[in-house]
């Protein structure tokens, strides 16, 4: 089996689910910044972000590798790699249903999707996170993704992308999630002996033990517009602190104002201002 | 110093309270109950070591946040000499959550750095409770750099419920702060060896915890959030922590069969607070072989066999795409 055919029927069926719990054919959908009712599949094909207002909505994963990469020579990475439930670990539900309700729900097996392609043709290697899937969070599966999509990146003398949108660790895998962090840091680690670049985007959301970990560590660091982005949730701060938070605390624009990241980027730039850094930071010379 | 007791500890508090009280009498006494008053004190210690072998989880995270258990600058003054205190991470402040300096283990320098908890109520804030802000990750950062440059290994002791969340550790770049030293760890060029003696809470305690060897003592927790943060998450009620520390894998013992630890540090019988110096000596004990362990390793070796356990971290399987 070639590389499409394997990639093409899941992706097909993936489309098909991932269209009917987030944007349904043919339904209106109201911006919940500028409270225009806007026809779902025009905000699809303006990448969720609103024609009106530039309200960036959530986006699935593979809708946002669809619009960031070039269509030809995608491949996927990782994508043998499936969570298991080391603790056996049970709340009001069990962790291994809340799988399997996950997988059925977003048609992934775990919260990142990593491909390699090319953007304008430079080719690198991207990792997504599906927030859909348990928020986003980051278990063993997604760390392992990361680190072979980062390896893969090594191997080929690649750059490497990864567009973050999650709660954080996943509590589910207790203290095996938390080494994620200090495993895809490590691997960025890695990457940067290499002399290979790293981008990280932050969307929204994009926080605990993700945003403490890897996600910062980019050569350069680049948000969505309004992203929430922190370390501690909000409501965990407002608790500790016994305050009310400022306007806007944890958007994109405060981090900006802070010094904490290079730029905001509009997703419908995003493909531009990627190649653009890439040739610059890699000294290729301009077309 | 006056043992201050648990919950699960009150059996115990009252064979101790009897204990006082016929020690008071055997003062002004013309009988001699010295002999009764040593057999109540077998069995407290009987009675201590029953109920210290039947902790659950959530008792243990009770004795790893206990009043009285040893804390970084505990361990320093009992195990090492020479302790030059270094300050402040030379952009912002020094931050008191995290202490750090430049001491000698066995006559050999070292670096030593922690989190710090305070006794009272003043200290206590002072050192924030244990969770540092930026400044204290980057001071830490700082002192590691400084180690490498040196060639001295790194020591550092983890005891911390979180890194603080407040405003302005956000407005600071906590995030930053913490990946910032995940990233430099995996790579510093000098062994670092890390003791959870207490609180390894989440992300702020991972933070000085990447190394070359892991260990835990006995009571110790590690986890990645707090059994009651997980409670009020999953079960939307903190009071259900038990149940979150029992599922989520918190204990030394736990993790050590998980393979994400490499040692149990025992204490002493009740536990570290009931005797510093002995919790100390074993701690010490602990160190000397982890440091032997890793002392032969040159920088790219030991750098190598970092990457390779760091990237090795996590359970998954794997299988054919769909």
């Amino acid at each position: 089996m070639s590389w499409l055919q394997k990639l093409l029927p899941p992706k097909i069926k993936r489309s098909e689910t991932g269209a009917r719990k987030s944007v349904p054919e043919g339904l209106w959908r109201k911006c919940p910044a500028c409270e225009a009712v806007l026809y779902g599949s025009d905000l699809e094909k303006n990448l969720s972000v609103c024609p009106k207002c530039g309200h960036h909505h959530r986006i699935r994963a593979r809708a946002r590798l669809d619009a960031l990469l070039d269509p030809e020579g995608r491949f996927e990475i990782g994508a043998e790699v499936y969570p298991v439930d080391p603790l056996k670990f049970k709340d009001s539900k069990r962790y291994a249903e809340r799988l399997n309700a996950a997988m059925e729900e977003t048609g992934e097996a775990d919260a990142l999707v990593v491909m390699q392609g090319a953007v304008k043709t430079l080719p690198l290697v991207a990792a997504v996170f599906e927030f859909e899937f348990l928020g986003g969070s980051m278990g063993s599966v997604v760390g392992e993704r990361f680190v072979r999509g980062v390896r893969s990146a090594i191997e080929q003398q690649l750059p490497f992308i990864c567009f973050t949108a999650t709660g954080g660790a996943r509590m589910q895998e207790g203290l095996f999630s938390l080494m994620q962090m200090a495993k895809t840091t490590a691997a960025i680690t890695q990457l940067s002996a290499h002399k290979l670049p790293f981008i990280s985007v932050l969307t929204d959301p994009t926080m605990g033990g993700v945003s403490a970990s890897f996600a910062f560590m980019g050569d350069v660091v680049i948000a969505e517009p309004g992203a929430l982005i922190g370390f501690a949730g909000p409501r965990v701060i407002e608790q500790t602190v016994r305050e009310k938070l400022p306007d806007g605390f944890q958007r994109a624009e405060f981090l900006l104002e802070k010094g904490a990241i290079d730029m905001i980027v509009d997703r419908r730039h995003m493909r531009d201002k990627l190649a653009a850094l890439l040739t610059l930071l890699t000294r290729v010379p301009a077309a | 110093m006056k043992t201050t007791f648990l919950d699960f500890e009150q059996p115990i508090a009252e064979l101790e309270a009897k204990i006082e009280e016929l020690r008071y009498v055997q003062d002004d006494s013309a009988v001699d109950i010295s002999e009764e008053i040593e057999r109540l004190q077998q069995k407290s210690q009987a009675l201590t070591k029953d109920i210290y072998a039947k902790l659950t989880p959530w008792q243990i995270a009770q004795v790893a946040r206990h009043p009285q258990r040893p804390y970084t600058l505990d361990y320093i003054q009992h195990i090492f000499t020479d302790f030059e205190e270094l300050h402040g991470d030379r952009a912002f402040a020094d931050d008191h959550a995290i202490v750090g300096g430049l001491a000698r283990f066995n006559g050999r320098s070292v670096m030593v750095i922690g989190h710090q908890k305070g006794r009272d109520t003043k200290e206590k804030i002072f050192r924030n409770f244990g969770m540092p802000r930026p400044e204290g990750y980057r001071k830490a950062l700082r002192l590691m750099r400084l180690a490498e440059k040196f060639g001295i290994p790194v020591i550092t002791f983890v005891d911390t419920p979180g890194a603080y969340p407040g405003i302005d550790a956000e407005e600071r770049g906590q995030s930053e702060a913490i990946g910032r030293n995940l990233y430099v760890m995996a790579e510093l060029k000098v062994p670092i060896v890390c003791t959870v003696i207490g609180e390894g809470g989440s992300g702020g305690a991972l933070a000085i915890a990447v190394g070359d060897v892991t260990m835990m003592l006995q009571y110790a927790t590690y986890s990645v959030i707090s059994p009651e943060g997980c409670a009020s998450i999953l079960w939307k009620s903190a009071d259900r922590a038990a149940e979150a520390a029992e599922t989520m894998g918190i204990t030394a013992a736990r993790l050590k069969t998980l393979g994400l630890i490499d040692r149990i540090i025992n204490e002493p019988p009740g536990g570290a607070h009931r005797d510093h110096r002995a919790a100390a000596q074993a701690v010490k004990k602990a160190l000397q072989d982890a440091l032997r362990q890793v002392a032969d390793l040159a920088p790219p070796a030991l750098v190598e066999k970092r990457f390779e356990r760091l990237l090795g971290y996590g359970k998954f399987k794997e299988q054919p795409a769909a």
